[in-house]
């Protein structure tokens, strides 16, 4: 017996009920394949990494092509020199462009204009960074007569981790309240000793963070490297000399037609990404840290 | 009145000439860092030009259209690599901006506990972190050897279509779009989750005390509302596929041999320079210079109309 | 309406601060129109008046608290001791070392109790025992009880009206010679209120107070001047602009004002 309220009932043959239905199944499997390549991806450099890791490898230079065994020490070595460098040069830059933003350009037209600078820097792709930076100083040899250098491989990377920096110093600068500038200018502190002192300490955290997200980034970055700080088969012989990095190790040996090669290149691959993986929970522990 | 006692204890009532310069110094030197940006753009623009200009002499606007790149013979035109750019990125954007913003519909919307949702949106976000160079050994020893067989059947069934039309052996531009999608993907679903969160719910409210079921929503009410977010992180994954650099290079085949067919070895603006500029002397190096300037303009283009938009739409629906 | 104004006779030497023909705009807006004051020294000033009248602007004005807004433009004098503080070579910090501000919502900073006093003496070259500062200021400000055991804790660590008293405690620890109160009390409760009302009568021995407040009652208590401020709306502004209605004892802006304006705010028969 019908009840008069069947009405109201879900009828899932109704056209719009299967629509529904299938949208959302088409959703859900956007979703799954979208993780697909992620857990690949990760699964495959992992397990390969694991396969394949020695600790020797971390004191042994390359193999020459044909032998067999060798690591990635060099390398590995390279990648937190190039990294340092970088930062030595884009974080002070960084911070004090964003404190300019932040502190002193309230309101008019020239931070406006180095607002939209660092948005168009920011989409700059990376491989022009490695030719700016080769046209720049490895092509002249600007740096004391030497061409391909950590150093050039530092600029490249910190023209792109410029961009970054000067955003999140600039973001988290604006987080602080107005009123703790106030209470310092009040009691006659000047602007300098109220930005160091007391705007720039409470924006530690979130400044901290994006600084290291962009270290993370920078330590896998490649195509600014392979012709600014090149590759070296032997131990960094110095800021000005070519370096070997782990990004341009993996570049250089996956297409290699030699066993040893392509094993440290997933060697490679896989300290990177732990590496990065790694700084990416720091940088999430440090922003949780703040938010207590 | 204060108490003249004390007052003699505070002994910088005055500020001191130096504490002056100081605080002038510090306001110089922040400006100076600021306008660096703008220098190094500039400088980015100028160092690129000068070393392009003498393959801007020798072959002017043709160099955009001329599909041969022999070094031997000194002829140099872009038009392969110009064309593998937009069209890797085109493709590249065509797969990923449905199944990124399925994902980031999937994200918001309930279908599983938000606690789980958190979880897949920071898995998303971690894909982001990957370096390109790892994707790219992975491309080469995993993605295009278990794509092959497919791309094969593809080729045997729809051959007859210019695109298909030869065989898959190795690295190509297909193996190429699929690495860009997975490399945008994280871009586009993490833009499109925040811009529908940021959605007031009671929009969502009022569609659905007007009778639409749950679909007719998000299609009528919540993407619109979210769109300038969404065509944002489009053109940043734009912008970031047209840049990219080594995946692709690693994947594509690096050939400068036209072909419309997506099965074949191809080429990019950014591959190109990976490849050769280690290599290159004398008039090559400028031709590369060359590509490269296109390169920038294309980028420039694309991230300004990407600034632009989403001023525009933001203004609209805030 | 006319602009009128009183000036009480303070001799010279009395006088901490003056405003002469004062007109404060916020780009093309004009938010308080040709101000004459007198602020005496060494007594409680309290600036009453409807809201968006310009009180707050006129008060930071005092320490050029308002350089800060890009939009922010003033024409006319206002004089401390004997020096124009808009002059051109007039450096904003020198003045807010001498005057010093409490602001409307409690703003310590992100340090420790101690940190927070000692940072503004520092600043000010204090060259005496720090400890004994940071006790006797805190003692003033009527808060010392409350942090004596926790002095290497964060300022945060306080209640409401503990970091608004800290904060009072901050200004005099610079042993300023004017100090401006923006409603220091609105986020307090009455006990609070209370306590930091005695810290004022306290400090108006050394001090010179300027206080905003939107509490008739606490007017009345602490304060010896009463300036009360209105806002009207002008033919071709583009808002109401603010202007002093009528300066006077506080006994006399109360008990017998002589606007038609002020007797209506002070017994609250005001629109
Ligand atoms: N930064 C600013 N930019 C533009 N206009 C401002 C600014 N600050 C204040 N105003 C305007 O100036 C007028 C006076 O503001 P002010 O803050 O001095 O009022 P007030 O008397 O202190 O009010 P309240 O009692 O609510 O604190 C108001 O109309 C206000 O809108
Ligand atoms: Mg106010």
């Amino acid at each position: 017996m019908p009840s008069p309220s069947a009405d109201l009932f879900f009828r899932p043959g109704l056209l719009r009920n299967r629509g529904n239905q299938l949208l959302t199944i088409i959703s859900c499997l956007c979703a799954v394949i979208v993780l697909i390549p992620l857990f690949c991806v990760i699964a495959y450099v992992l397990i390969k990494g694991i396969a394949v890791i020695r600790p020797q490898m971390f004191f042994e230079l390359p193999p020459a092509p044909g032998m067999e065994g060798g690591g990635i020490a060099n390398a590995f070595l390279g990648t937190i020199i190039v990294t340092a460098l970088s930062c030595l040069f884009s974080i002070p830059v960084g911070i004090g462009g964003g404190i300019y933003l932040a502190e002193y350009g309230a309101g008019n037209r020239f931070s406006d204009f180095i607002r939209f600078g660092t948005n168009v820097l920011a989409g700059v792709p990376s491989i022009i960074a490695g030719v700016f930076i080769y046209g720049l100083v490895v092509a002249t040899r600007l740096l004391f007569g030497n061409s391909y250098s950590a150093v050039a491989g530092g600029l490249a990377l910190a023209v792109l981790m410029l961009p970054t920096i000067i955003k999140t110093t600039d973001e988290g600068l604006k987080l602080v309240p107005q009123e703790l500038r106030w209470g310092s200018l009040g009691v006659g502190a000047s602007k300098f000793v109220t930005t160091m002192k007391v705007v720039l300490p409470s924006a530690v955290a979130p400044i901290a963070t994006g600084i290291v997200l962009a270290i993370a980034r920078s330590a896998g970055e490649t195509a600014p490297l392979i012709f600014t700080a090149l590759f070296s088969p032997f131990w960094p012989e110095g800021i000005f000399k070519p370096i070997a990095t782990m990004s341009v190790l993996v570049f250089n040996f996956a297409i290699m037609p030699y066993e040893a090669q392509i094993t440290l290149a997933w060697a490679a691959s896989f300290v990177l990404v732990f590496m990065i993986l790694g700084m990416n929970l720091v940088a999430r522990w440090i922003s949780g840290l703040a938010k207590r | 009145m204060a108490s003249s006692g004390s007052e003699g204890l505070y002994t910088l009532r005055h500020r001191p000439p130096s504490d002056k310069l100081v605080d002038q110094s510090f306001r110089f030197l922040v400006t100076a860092l600021a306008a660096l940006v703008a220098i190094i753009l500039f400088a980015i623009f100028l160092v690129v030009t000068l070393d392009a200009r003498e393959a801007i002499a020798k072959f002017g606007l043709g160099f955009l259209v001329n599909s041969t790149w022999n070094p031997s013979t000194e002829n140099f035109g872009a038009f392969t690599a110009i064309y593998g750019t937009l069209l890797t990125s085109a493709l590249a954007l065509l797969l990923a901006i449905p199944l990124g913003v399925g994902t980031a519909i999937f994200l918001t919307e309930n279908f599983i506990p938000s606690r789980y949702r958190t979880i897949i949106g920071n898995l998303v976000e971690l894909l982001a972190a990957i370096p390109s160079v790892v994707l790219g050994l992975w491309a080469i020893f995993v993605l295009e050897p278990v794509l092959r067989p497919l791309l094969q059947l593809i080729h045997r069934l729809l051959g007859w279509i210019p695109f298909f039309s030869t065989m898959p052996t190795g690295p190509g531009v297909m193996p190429a779009v699929l690495i860009l999608v997975i490399m945008v993907l994280p871009i586009i679903t993490a833009i499109s989750r925040d811009s529908l969160n940021q959605v007031p719910p009671d929009l969502r409210q009022a569609a659905y005390g007007v009778g639409a079921t749950r679909w007719t929503s998000i299609f009528k009410v919540l993407l619109p509302a979210a769109i300038s977010g969404i065509i944002g992180g489009v053109m940043l994954a734009l912008g970031r596929a047209l840049g990219e650099t080594m995946a692709v290079t690693m994947i594509i085949g690096n050939s400068n041999n036209f072909t419309l067919s997506w099965f074949a070895p191809g080429n990019t603006i950014s591959a190109l320079l990976a490849n050769q500029f280690g290599e290159a002397d004398g008039l090559q190096v400028h031709a590369l210079m060359y590509a490269a300037l296109v390169l920038m303009i294309i980028t420039f283009i694309v991230n300004v109309l990407a600034q632009w938009i989403v001023k525009r739409l933001s203004l609209k629906y805030s | 309406m006319t602009f009128s104004t009183h000036i009480t006779d303070v001799p010279d030497e009395q006088v901490a601060i003056t405003c002469e023909d004062v007109t404060i705009s916020y780009g093309a807006f004009e938010a308080v129109k040709s101000v004459f004051l007198e602020v005496p020294r060494g007594k409680v000033t309290a600036f009453i008046g409807p809201s968006g009248c310009g009180k707050s602007t006129v008060l930071r004005c005092f320490n050029r608290m308002n350089d800060l807004i890009p939009s922010f433009s003033l024409k006319g004098r206002i004089i401390y001791e004997g020096q124009d503080l808009y002059a051109k070579a007039v450096d904003p910090v020198e003045v807010r070392r001498r005057i010093g501000m409490v602001f409307q919502r409690p703003n310590p900073f992100p340090k420790s109790i101690y940190e927070n006093i000692a940072f503004g003496a520092r600043i000010n070259g204090y060259t005496g025992d720090m400890d004994e500062l940071v006790e006797r200021s805190l003692r003033r400000a009527a808060v010392w009880d409350e942090c004596k055991d926790k002095l290497q804790e964060s300022g945060y660590s306080l209640s409401g009206g503990q970091q608004q008293r800290l904060c009072i405690a901050r200004t005099i620890a610079t042993q300023p010679d004017v100090i401006l109160m923006d409603e220091p009390c609105s986020a307090l409760d009455p006990i609070s209120t209370l306590k930091v009302e005695e810290t004022m009568h306290e400090l108006k021995k050394d001090f010179t107070i300027v206080i905003v407040t939107h509490n008739m009652q606490q007017a009345v208590r602490v304060s010896d001047m009463t300036a009360f401020y209105n806002a009207v709306a002008v033919e071709g502004g583009t808002g109401k602009v603010g202007y002093l209605v009528e300066f006077d004892e506080t006994a006399n802006i109360f008990n017998n004002p002589r606007q038609q304006a002020t007797q209506e705010y002070v017994s609250g028969r005001f629109g």
